[in-house]
């Protein structure tokens, strides 16, 4: 899928996400070695975005798990079409065979595997899910199968590039962990935040970016309950823009305050130790 | 063990020294580095250093100890410092104010690389120190950041950087904010090139086991430094949101809810009148109480700090908890841990304002009393109730028939106790009178706390 840690750098600017070299190499090397890629680190620092843009920058299909508490697997991984098989039952004769392909209903994991053309699976916010489901998981991402007791083993017709997130809000098993390559991606440096800056914001200034970016880490650094996303940071660049403002003066922070922080207990922190005028 | 000489050596010496250093390598994921190694540009160090992280280091509390045997495993090539931009300065023979001056413009906008060559240049002017014994020579860093005293440059970094801003503002926070994180990699630069210097002299292996600290989720909550509860604040919420969801699962478990009739009957005209799919009304959440009585007295205060850090992140879990904290006497807690209020002014507005303390040594039986008779009925049948102390009593009689009675009346009862467990009923402890009644778990870091947890499943 490529070459190198440095044409994974530059393929991904391509789709507008900035990588480093931590995540360049990691990134090519669960391709080099084909192994699935987990990604974890605080919310909002680009985990998700990261598979959607190794998918566009291999021009690959994107699949996606939404994990959430009670998946199972009938959601994740397939599921019979028993409405149709009883119709089947009713019309035909009782001996038919009900349990073929035809009234299988694919879901997300078994059309990764089942897909011919490349394909990006991501498994999001694997943390949320139960205990089970990464039992379910490790048949696929070890040997890439899936055993379906009525139709046998469906090997992977083409090996999916997987991504999984999380947010560690739950310890993942040591055996999942195993089967992984690791990476753990923190907040951008505030040179790197500058460019993302600049690259998601067509338009703004390079001083305020680097000022905004600075903020930003400054921010971070308080103790707060939400430290803000550089989802969050780009939200506050396309304000500034909005509302015209050329510098970020504290007038100006304080006023706008309430695009990066989401909690009022935040808020007042951050008003109190940066020394904003209250707005 | 053999002089590291071949690549395979050296690889199989990092893995070695890393399961030494308490990280985790199983053979499969050696084996997986071994085969990363093959596909990397090897000349390329943070491409070789990021290989291996992804491989082997499946846990940011392992990040630290990964680094610091990376660099020892791998050290840089020393490269000599470049001429900074200006005027070429020679790190042999400038003054220490020319270097000061020099330090301070990286602070503000250097990069890694110009950080690291001169941190090198600094500890082979400034760190050197001979030792006993002839041709001896031992390195610090502490000479190094004593001559070059890169704290006191904070001041004559603002006033050059914020020249005629106001003072005391968003500017200067930030700048103060570049400038520590400046100077802590600088620290750690020099720290790094001291270590490869010792190791250069002495062998990797030795310094190795000195070398590195224990990762995070196995310092003794009662050791804890100031800089380490700031990341243990973060490690301490999502545990308490799965401490929260176990209390939960275990009632969830067997209990489908009704079934919902409607639903089952509709869904049943897709196939013909018969009920293929069963849907049930969605179980009532059962919302868990929870009671914690928490040790607050000097013997423990590390630890009491850690259970603060825990009754704040539970209170926010789940929706009824009442905090106690004791030391002499009982006060109740909780108001100071309102959701959404802000944890560090909660812990100085609690220092300040409960009552607590009388005399500043614990008196299990004396609390146990003023809590049964204050607050006794806080436990009902639906509570969980969290104990968290070192159950040591200043030899006062241990009160063994009221815990019984409080722990009789709550729906499930623990024992959190910061010792280790040889050191239970050792002078004026008496945990296991306490355990016989109330199981108590050794939680000493925050692995065991997630032991803890597990057990609760």
């Amino acid at each position: 899928m490529f070459d190198s840690p440095a044409d994974v750098t530059e393929r991904l600017a391509a789709v507008d996400y900035l990588s480093d070299d931590a995540i360049s190499t990691s990134v090519f090397l669960a391709a080099a070695l084909g192994k699935p890629l987990l990604v974890e680190g605080p919310a909002g620092v680009g985990k998700t975005q990261l598979a959607k843009a190794v998918a566009a920058a291999t021009g690959s299909d994107l699949i996606r798990l939404q994990c959430y508490e009670g998946l199972d697997e009938a959601r994740a991984l397939y599921e019979w079409n028993y409405k149709k098989q009883l119709l089947r039952i009713q019309a035909t004769s009782a001996d038919d065979d009900i349990f073929t392909e035809e009234f299988l209903l694919e879901r997300p994991l078994l059309k990764a595997i089942r897909s011919d053309r490349p394909t990006v699976l991501l498994i999001d916010e694997t943390d949320k899910a139960d205990v089970e489901v990464e039992g379910l998981l490790l048949e696929l991402l070890s040997d890439f199968q899936v055993t379906i007791p009525e139709l046998g083993t469906v090997v992977a017709r083409r090996r999916p590039y997987v991504v999984l997130t999380s947010n560690a809000t739950r310890e993942l098993s040591e055996a999942l962990k195993r089967r992984c390559l690791y990476l753990h991606i923190e907040y951008p440096t505030p040179e790197r935040e500058r460019d993302i800056v600049l690259s998601q914001v067509p338009g703004i200034r390079g001083d305020l970016a680097e000022q905004l970016a600075r903020t930003v880490a400054t921010l971070r650094a308080l103790e707060l309950k939400k430290a803000p996303s550089v989802a969050e940071t780009v939200d506050w660049a396309n304000t500034l823009l909005a509302l015209g403002r050329e510098e970020l003066d504290e007038a100006t922070v304080a006023g706008t305050l309430g695009v990066v922080l989401k909690h009022a207990a935040d808020h007042t922190r951050a008003v109190k130790e940066l020394g904003l005028p209250d707005a | 063990m053999p002089e590291p000489g071949s690549l395979v050596d050296r690889h199989v010496g990092f893995v070695h020294a890393l399961r030494e250093a308490g990280v985790p390598v199983s053979v499969a994921e050696g084996l997986d580095a071994a085969n990363a190694l093959r596909v990397v540009e090897l000349a390329d160090r943070e491409s070789l250093r990021a290989a291996y992280a992804a491989t082997l280091v499946k846990k940011p509390g392992y990040r630290p100890g990964f680094d610091v045997l990376f660099d020892l495993w791998f050290p840089a090539t020393t490269t000599g410092l470049r001429a900074p931009r200006e005027e070429p300065l020679d790190p042999e023979t400038a003054t220490v104010e020319e270097l000061r001056a020099y330090l301070a413009q990286l602070l503000t906008d250097g990069g890694d690389a110009e950080m690291r060559a001169f941190a090198q240049a600094m500890v082979s002017r400034f760190g050197r120190q001979q030792a006993s014994g002839p041709g001896r020579q031992n390195w610090f860093s502490y000479s190094v950041l004593r001559a070059l005293s890169p704290e006191t440059l904070m001041a004559r970094i603002l006033r050059e950087v914020l020249a005629g801003q106001e003072r005391g503002g968003l500017a200067e926070k930030t700048v103060r904010q570049r400038v520590t994180s400046g100077i802590r990699r600088f620290e750690e630069e020099v720290a790094t090139d001291v270590r490869r210097r010792i190791a250069e002299d002495s062998g990797v292996e030795r310094i190795a086991r000195s070398a590195v600290r224990p990762p995070l989720d196995q310092i003794d909550f009662l050791r804890v430094t100031k800089a380490d509860l700031a990341r243990l604040r973060r490690e301490v919420h999502p545990l308490a949101r799965r401490l929260a969801a176990r209390l939960t699962i275990k009632h969830r478990k067997g209990r489908r809810g009704r079934l919902d009739f409607r639903r089952t009957v509709r869904a049943s005209l897709q196939s013909g009148g018969v009920p293929l799919t069963t849907h049930f009304k969605p179980p009532r959440p059962h919302k868990p109480e929870l009671v914690i009585l928490c040790d607050t007295s000097d013997s423990v205060s590390s630890f009491a700090h850690f259970t603060l850090l825990l009754t704040y992140a539970l209170r926010e879990q789940f929706t009824k908890v009442r905090a106690f904290g004791f030391v002499d006497t009982v006060d109740e807690i909780t108001k100071f841990f309102q959701p959404g209020a802000d944890v560090v002014e909660a812990m100085t507005r609690l220092a300040k304002e409960a009552d607590m303390v009388r005399f500043g040594r614990t008196n299990y039986r004396h609390s146990l009393e003023t809590f049964a008779e204050r607050y006794g009925d806080a436990i009902g049948p639906r509570t969980s109730l969290l104990i968290l102390g070192d159950a040591r009593s200043n030899y006062q009689p241990p009160a063994l028939d009221l815990l019984k009675s409080l722990a009789g009346k709550a729906r499930h009862a623990y024992w959190l106790n910061p010792e280790p467990r040889q050191q239970w009923d050792t002078g004026d402890s008496v945990a296991s009178d306490y355990a016989t009644i109330v199981p108590m778990y050794e939680c000493r870091n925050v692995a065991q706390l997630t032991a803890f947890i597990e057990t609760l499943a």
